[in-house]
């Protein structure tokens, strides 16, 4: 427990770090845990006091983050990421090894206050895993070898600083580069491209080139770049959750956000993008100020890559210094900074209102829609919100043009794609292809044989079985943003459904109704299966509640909580079929687990203290 | 068909500019069963209760903006079935005892259950921990009743000014809170007379002293529908 005494200094230290400004209350509670190490009931009223808010409403976001916590989390917080990939790669045994070396229950803390070991959705490691999070830093390529040595160095005392560095090596693990990733980009071409050709011209080039939106929905980006430009504060009030007040009255200000939120589970190509090609994001994400008429961007980077925040904050500064960012750039009347966000655990934030809440400093709570962000975005002003890849994408038209791009691919999907692959093959990794190339081809070159399914897309995307494995990657045919998860032939389908069944009732942000309970009901419903006590009737309940939740969801989160379930369903019945009783139907309550808890108070375990299901 | 019209179930329903389909049809007498929706506050969206088919997509009315030609589809069957489902699905996932609720006959929750032909829960019961606060002298929180629609937190922001509600945790764990360091009503500055005190859509805040004042048998909605409560007070 920090001394009541460091709470205000602490807090008066990050609110001013952060320009007393309501607007960063997300990276303000960031810096009050580095120093405090939690984010108590004092701090919280402390941050509202200064910041003139209710102190409600900071605990209402402090609340909504996973990384934020309101107690002491351990000395050492290990988080295993939870991607079914790592499951099938052992995460659950590491985890209850450490747990049982460390006399520990899993996601809670010990009694000394020292640990906690648990779990958290995909850290954008699988191609390295299995990872976990130790004390908000990535240690991958977890055997029982490094668990051993990691379980050593907790009970010895010793600070993750001094653990081996090799314990946090992220590689990028590029395996295949193309058009976007082959050739280097000189630092400066794409900016000196638009300031030579201008708003107009630029946007020519980005239309000519059909750029499409890599985050995984495909919009035109010149559309969306276009609707922002011209949107101009109309004066009419804004409809957001919680009430925002904006100011339509000043001179229209516009804002470009960079979506780095990467919570897709098994995708990882943004961290290495950002890790290897940040110049070329930052220089798109210029370009995207020019054309549509911006001073201001961010970076929205998702808390698992917090890593990288210092790396990308030197190149920031880099860019600064070169005058390809900051006031006049190269000399010319304009004006552009960068500035990163740090996001805080919550898979919801890569929705692009989502996104745009929280960094105005509030809960994660996707918006009601229209207005759409390209009007009412930041603050209520126009803003862009794009994916990493499409601002790389980008920064190559404007300095190759938009022809040349479009030569790449398909008509309707031109360019290139980065895929981060992972699962069952010999090169686990990140590989750019010209859309248009068939899964075939990619299982090939990853060493990926034998494969029973693939899910593309992530858990939101699509599964895919031998069938359909001629189907090309493109927007016409399978989209993706980019998460490619090979499963080979005796890997559990089902078990995979359940794992993204969850995933999503745990990351529903707990808004609207059909999400925020459906997607809880869909993964009580799977357990019911996998436990052995699901009938026909539970799953044709599932196929009720998959509808519910698609039809009457408020956001993309909920409207494909189901698809993993319904596309098993469809596609790999055999793995619902063997597991389901003949009955038609089976109570879920379940007498024998409900006598558990006697069974604990009373240290028994016979046959006795049991009552058989039939 | 006329600029600022759409036409809800093939009948045509006129609409001022900047209005929800949800104000449009209420002014219309067409009803929408809704449950977070009330008239006096900024709409909100997140029961779904509302939802609409606008032009072949799913929309909830009370938020959306109704728009020249809008082709609106409200009282089917599918979509009944749906509200049905997502009554039945908050019943489950709070802690819901009609028979000896204080808000019995009197609750929306309920009302809107019997609406819709609701005949059982359907989904099996969560049975959440939740915090029952009878900490403040003259108001009952209990959220074991609370559906999440955050008229509280509107009315005390937007009405009575006092920020006494907010929302924490996420998703199952989404819960309302309170504006004090000890999370106590008590420690607030409610009072009996906040509008925020009469909100409630169900049992969740009660005022103390006030049980049963009216018999059961003899509240609102043991003698009217909840369309025709809600179409009486938008004056139709
Ligand atoms: C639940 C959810 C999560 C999302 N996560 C991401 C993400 O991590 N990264 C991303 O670029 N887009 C994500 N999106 C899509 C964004 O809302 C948005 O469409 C995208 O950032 C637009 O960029 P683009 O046009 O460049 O693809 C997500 C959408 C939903 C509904
Ligand atoms: S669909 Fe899920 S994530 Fe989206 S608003 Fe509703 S509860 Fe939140
Ligand atoms: S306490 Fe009542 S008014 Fe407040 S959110 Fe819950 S149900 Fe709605
Ligand atoms: S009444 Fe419209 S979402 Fe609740």
């Amino acid at each position: 427990m920090p001394e009541n005494d460091t709470i205000p200094s602490a807090v008066q230290a990050a609110v001013a770090r952060h320009s007393h400004d309501a607007a960063n209350l997300v990276q303000i509670l960031h810096d009050v845990q580095n120093q405090l190490g939690h984010i108590p009931e004092q701090a919280v009223d402390q941050v509202a006091r200064v910041l003139g808010i209710p102190p409600v409403k900071v605990a209402g976001v402090r609340g909504f983050y996973h990384f934020f916590h309101d107690r002491p989390h351990g000395r050492y917080d290990i988080l295993f990421s939870d991607n079914i990939i790592e499951h099938f790669q052992g995460k659950q045994e590491l985890l209850n090894y450490i747990c049982t070396q460390l006399w520990v229950e899993p996601e809670r803390v010990s009694e000394d206050g020292m640990v906690r070991v648990g779990s958290t959705s995909c850290i954008g490691m699988s191609d390295q895993g299995p990872a976990a999070l130790v004390n908000g830093l990535p240690v991958t390529r977890l055997t029982m070898e490094r668990v051993t040595a990691l379980v050593d160095l907790v009970k010895a005392g010793k600070p993750p600083a001094e653990w081996p560095a090799e314990f946090f090596q992220v590689a990028d693990n590029l395996r295949r580069a193309d058009a976007l990733l082959g050739e280097p980009l000189e630092r400066g071409a794409g900016v000196r491209a638009v300031l030579e050709k201008g708003a107009d011209g630029m946007l020519a080039e980005i239309d000519k080139s059909g750029l499409r939106g890599r985050g995984g929905a495909g919009f035109k980006t010149a559309v969306k770049w276009d609707f922002c430009r011209k949107a101009v504060d109309t004066g009419a009030e804004c409809q957001e959750v919680g009430g925002t007040i904006c100011d339509n009255t000043a001179a229209t200000v516009r804002y470009v956000v960079c979506n780095a939120d990467e919570g897709e589970p098994g995708t990882f190509k943004d961290r290495v993008l950002l890790n290897s090609y940040a110049d070329l994001v930052f220089e798109g994400m210029t370009v995207a100020a020019r054309v549509i008429g911006a001073r201001q961007g961010f970076l929205y980077l998702r808390g698992e890559y917090r890593y990288l925040l210092d790396k990308l904050n030197g190149i920031l500064e880099q860019r600064r210094r070169d005058g390809l960012l900051g006031e006049r750039i190269l000399g010319t009347d304009f004006s552009f900074d960068i500035a990163i966000h740090l996001g805080a655990g919550a898979y919801i934030c890569g929705e692009e209102s989502a996104l745009i809440e929280s960094l105005e400093g509030k809960r994660g709570t996707p918006r009601n829609r229209p207005p759409f962000p390209v009007t009412h975005g930041y603050l209520g002003k126009p803003t862009v919100v794009n994916n990493v890849e499409t601002y790389a994408s980008a920064a190559k038209v404007a300095a190759k043009g938009g022809e040349w791009f479009a030569q790449i691919g398909t008509a309707q999907s031109t360019g290139t794609k980065v895929l981060s692959i992972s699962g069952d093959c010999e090169r686990p990794g990140v590989y750019e292809y010209p859309f248009g190339v068939t899964v075939r081809q990619v299982l090939a070159d990853c060493g990926a044989k034998d494969i029973h399914a693939v899910q593309v897309g992530g858990p939101s995307g699509t599964i895919i079985g031998e069938a359909e494995f001629d189907r090309k990657i493109a927007f016409e045919d399978l989209a993706t943003g980019g998460s490619m998860m090979v499963f080979g032939q005796g890997r559990d389908v089902f078990e995979a459904a359940r794992n993204f069944a969850h995933f999503f009732a745990h990351e529903s942000c707990g808004f609207c109704t059909p999400c925020r309970v459906g997607s809880r009901l869909i993964a009580k419903g799977m357990d019911k299966i996998a436990s052995g006590h699901g009938t026909c009737a539970d799953v044709e309940e599932l196929k009720r509640l998959g509808h519910l939740t698609r039809t009457m969801s408020h956001c993309g989160l909920g409207q494909t909580a189901a698809n993993p379930v319904m596309q098993t369903l469809e596609k790999f019945w055999d793995h619902y079929d063997k597991r389901l009783r003949s009955k038609e139907f089976e109570p879920s309550f379940d007498l024998d687990k409900a006598l558990e808890t006697a069974r604990k108070i009373t240290g028994r375990d016979d046959a006795w203290a049991h009552i058989s299901a039939d | 068909m006329s600029d600022n019209t759409i036409t809800i179930d093939g009948q045509a329903v006129p609409f001022a500019p900047g209005q929800t389909i949800m104000e449009a049809a209420m002014a219309a007498g067409v009803y929408i069963p809704h449950l977070c929706h009330n008239p006096e506050f900024t709409p909100h969206g997140s029961c779904k209760l509302c939802t609409v088919t606008v032009n072949g997509r799913n929309a909830a009315s009370c938020t959306m903006p109704a728009a020249p030609g809008m082709v609106v589809q409200n009282d089917t069957e599918e979509l009944n079935a749906n509200r049905r489902a997502l009554t039945q699905m908050l019943f489950v996932e709070g802690n819901h005892v009609c028979p000896f609720c204080e808000k019995s006959g009197n609750c929306q929750l309920q009302a809107m259950g019997y609406f819709l032909g609701m005949m059982d829960p359907h989904y099996d019961q969560f049975y959440p921990p939740r915090d029952v606060d009878a900490s403040h002298p003259d108001i009952l929180l209990d959220l074991n009743r609370c559906i999440l629609c955050e008229l509280c937190v509107r009315a005390s922001r937007d009405v009575d000014g006092k920020n006494v509600f907010g929302v924490t945790g996420r998703g199952p764990h989404t819960r309302i809170t309170v504006n004090s360091a000890s999370g106590r009503l008590g420690d607030t500055d409610m009072a009996v007379t906040d509008r925020a005190a009469d909100v409630c859509p169900v049992g969740a805040i009660l005022k103390k002293r006030h049980g049963f004042e009216v018999p059961i048998g003899q509240r609102t909605y043991d003698h009217k529908t909840i369309k025709d409560v809600h179409m009486e007070e938008a004056g139709k």
